[in-house]
């Protein structure tokens, strides 16, 4: 079991490691380097530094020695928590991201939580009663939730929310707590306005993982073992929950590993329409930006994401699932 | 039939169908008559997808979804005050649930799979125990260990804790075994239960089985395809074929004068030690019909070697009595019909 989990971390290291590669290329990619960058940056606005300045903020940065020493000094700033300057805002990366990356995690934990209260009923529903008429509704309801655009479905919940509801629609939060320090009135608004967005990221997770569900227990229904079950004498209802759903649980585990990025780097669009102030947005306007520092820590912070979310979700499986915890490759 | 005693299970004229998707239904069981008496063994043999194992589902009300039963009765504790008709119970009730495993244990085929790998050996055995009367959880703990201590399981104290996949077939069959006893049952259908072990284990299991069934006076319905088996443990013998019960006679008349020519053929089709070297094992011709397009008339006829055109294709015989030694088929009928004229 210690050796499964040390190997995990282990890899989850080196994949760390290696996405971190790929945002140092995806960095330097653009033409010229960032002090060529920040130069034409001044020049723009009418200002200019000289050559001196120049040389000595290339030697500031690293940016005259080889590639490999740069990628070692930008690694070891970011293992010391300075990942750079955002070129777009002049502030450091870390505070340009700053509260959008807690704000990204509570909404696409809201939107998570949602899809799983959602997803596991309604497919375990829908297996238990397959072919009935609440199955085909469902299916319908969940093919209608991965065909529809969420930017659409957001425009149009905006639209009834803001109509029929007199709900405040748009961003996470009232016009007079958007710059507000932190107060629990701030968080009480935030709780408010997090539905909305929850609801519209969670509709097609919902509809995907229903279909998961669905198919997962189907396979797991047609087992012996749920007959055995069922011969002891124990209530249907228990039989289902406590055998084949319980067993049909391991591969919905394992898909925590995927939607977490999913949720944030999925999310750009219907979070422009919203108006979330989430790293989503962010990371288009960097890109379109070339702000290159910014959009390279979103990077590395989705690839970060991705290799927790897959350590979690092995984790996750372990607790669930005796023959890994015993046999624990 | 040497036993008089009052059957524990009657089963009479028992249909059951499934409908398919999409499709017409199938009748998988067409009046089946069983009698499952204390203390004996009935075998019941037919190939696959003859409806042994639905019949030993229709006894415990837990066919699939799509499946139902048509007509017939199944009688628990039949010409007692307390005869039960389980086809009446609803499905879900309290006093169905107490059936399942209280009175009717069942035995599966697959070990490995009948058993749940989520879940430790006892929790699966406890719930099996508490479920019908709860002791408490120490008690059952306790009777656990000595049901597995019972069935032959070896440091049953460890072993409770244990998981299914850490266990070999053999052990896992014991297990299941256990788990059909938990409840202290007094009729056991046992689905093929050795079909998934390997000899030696397969002779233990069988003795096993024997030994609880002779010290628990159980009534054990066991399933098979294996005519060494039903030879082995069998007091009684029913041959299904396509969802009837083709033939029925006390074991040594089945194998001594077959009556059913389906009978005949599964006899023949057994390997044979004395057989000379080389020749060629007989085997049935044809196979087994789809349920779905059942043979008109006599449901064997079309691979039977004496049927007799313009009637076994017409008309179904009738059916096996319950309770009496016999075969449902137009020849044994004709036989029985010039005895009685000489006679």
């Amino acid at each position: 079991m210690l050796m499964y989990i040390g190997r995990r971390l282990v890899l989850a290291v080196f994949t760390c490691l290696a996405i971190s590669v790929l945002t140092f290329i995806i960095i330097r990619l653009p033409p010229g380097d960032f002090v060529d960058a920040y130069i034409a940056n001044l020049a723009s606005t009418g200002s200019s530094i000289t050559a001196e300045q120049a040389e000595s903020m290339r030697h500031e940065y690293g940016l005259d020695r080889p590639v490999v020493i740069q990628y070692a000094l930008w690694l070891g700033r970011i293992v010391e928590g300075d990942f750079g300057v955002s070129m777009m805002w002049r502030r450091p990366v870390t505070e340009v991201i700053g509260d959008r990356l807690w704000l990204t995690m509570v909404v696409s934990f809201a939107a998570l939580f949602l899809t799983w209260t959602l997803a596991l009923p309604i497919g375990i529903y829908s297996a238990v009663r397959q072919y009935s008429f609440g199955d085909y509704f469902f299916t319908m309801l969940g093919f209608l939730g991965l065909a529809v655009p969420n930017f659409l479905l957001a425009l149009i919940l905006m639209y009834l929310g803001f109509r029929y509801l007199g709900l405040s629609v748009g961003g996470l939060f009232s016009a007079d707590y958007a710059q507000a320090p932190w107060s629990l009135a701030k968080v009480w608004d935030l709780t408010k306005h997090l539905p909305l967005p929850a609801c519209v990221l969670a509709l097609a997770g919902t509809a995907h993982q229903i279909r998961i569900m669905r198919a997962n227990l189907l396979d797991e229904l047609r087992k012996p073992y749920v007959i055995t079950a069922r011969a002891k004498g124990i209530p249907e209802r228990r039989v289902i929950l406590k055998y084949p759903v319980r067993a049909a649980l391991n591969p919905f585990a394992s898909s925590i590993a995927y939607i977490f990025p999913y949720l944030v780097s999925g999310s750009i669009i219907v979070s422009l329409v919203l108006g979330l102030p989430t790293v989503g947005p962010l990371l288009l306007q960097a890109l379109v930006a070339q702000d290159m520092f910014l959009a390279g820590t979103i990077v590395l912070l989705l690839g970060v994401m991705t290799v927790v979310g897959t350590l979690i979700s092995d984790l996750l499986l372990m607790w669930i699932e005796p023959r890994l915890r015993i046999t624990g490759r | 039939m040497a036993d008089n005693s009052l059957p524990l299970v009657s089963v009479r004229n028992l249909a059951v169908e499934f409908t398919q998707h999409g499709g017409g239904p199938v009748r998988a069981l067409d009046s089946v008559s069983l009698d499952l008496r204390p203390g004996r063994v009935l075998g019941v043999v037919g190939e696959s997808g003859c409806g042994k194992s639905v019949t030993a589902r229709a006894m415990l009300r837990i066919l699939d979804r799509n499946g139902s039963i048509k007509n017939g009765q199944i009688l628990l504790d039949p010409g007692t005050p307390q005869q039960t008709d389980i086809t009446a119970l609803p499905g879900e009730g309290n006093r169905m649930r107490e059936i399942r495993g209280g009175r009717i244990g069942l035995i599966f085929q697959e070990p490995m799979a009948a058993l749940s790998m989520q879940y430790t050996v006892g929790n699966q055995l406890m719930e099996a125990i508490r479920v019908h009367n709860d002791p408490g959880k120490a008690v059952a703990r306790q009777r656990v260990i000595k049901l597995l201590n019972d069935v032959g399981i070896p440091r049953p104290e460890t072993r409770i804790d244990t998981y299914p996949f850490q266990l070999s077939g053999g052990l896992r069959q014991r297990v299941g075994i256990a788990l059909a006893l938990a409840a202290d049952p007094d009729v056991l259908i046992a689905d093929e239960p050795t079909t998934a072990l390997d000899v030696t284990t397969q002779a233990q299991i069988l003795a096993l089985l024997r030994r609880l069934q002779v010290d628990k006076k159980i009534a054990l319905m066991l399933i098979t395809h294996d005519m060494g088996v039903i030879a082995q443990m069998a007091d009684d013998v029913a041959v299904m074929y396509l969802g009837r019960v083709v033939e029925f006679a006390p074991v040594n008349e089945v194998f001594a004068a077959p009556r059913h020519p389906y009978t005949q053929a599964l006899l023949r089709s057994v390997p044979n030690l004395r057989a000379p070297p080389h020749s060629r094992l007989a085997t049935i011709g044809g196979a087994v019909p789809q349920p779905n397009a059942r043979p008109k008339g006599c449901p064997f006829h079309p691979r039977c070697p004496d049927m007799m055109p313009g009637r076994c294709d017409t008309t179904a015989p009738a059916p096996v009595p319950p309770g009496q030694a016999g075969a449902s088929c137009f020849k044994v009928e004709d036989a029985a019909l010039v005895e009685g004229v000489a006679a």
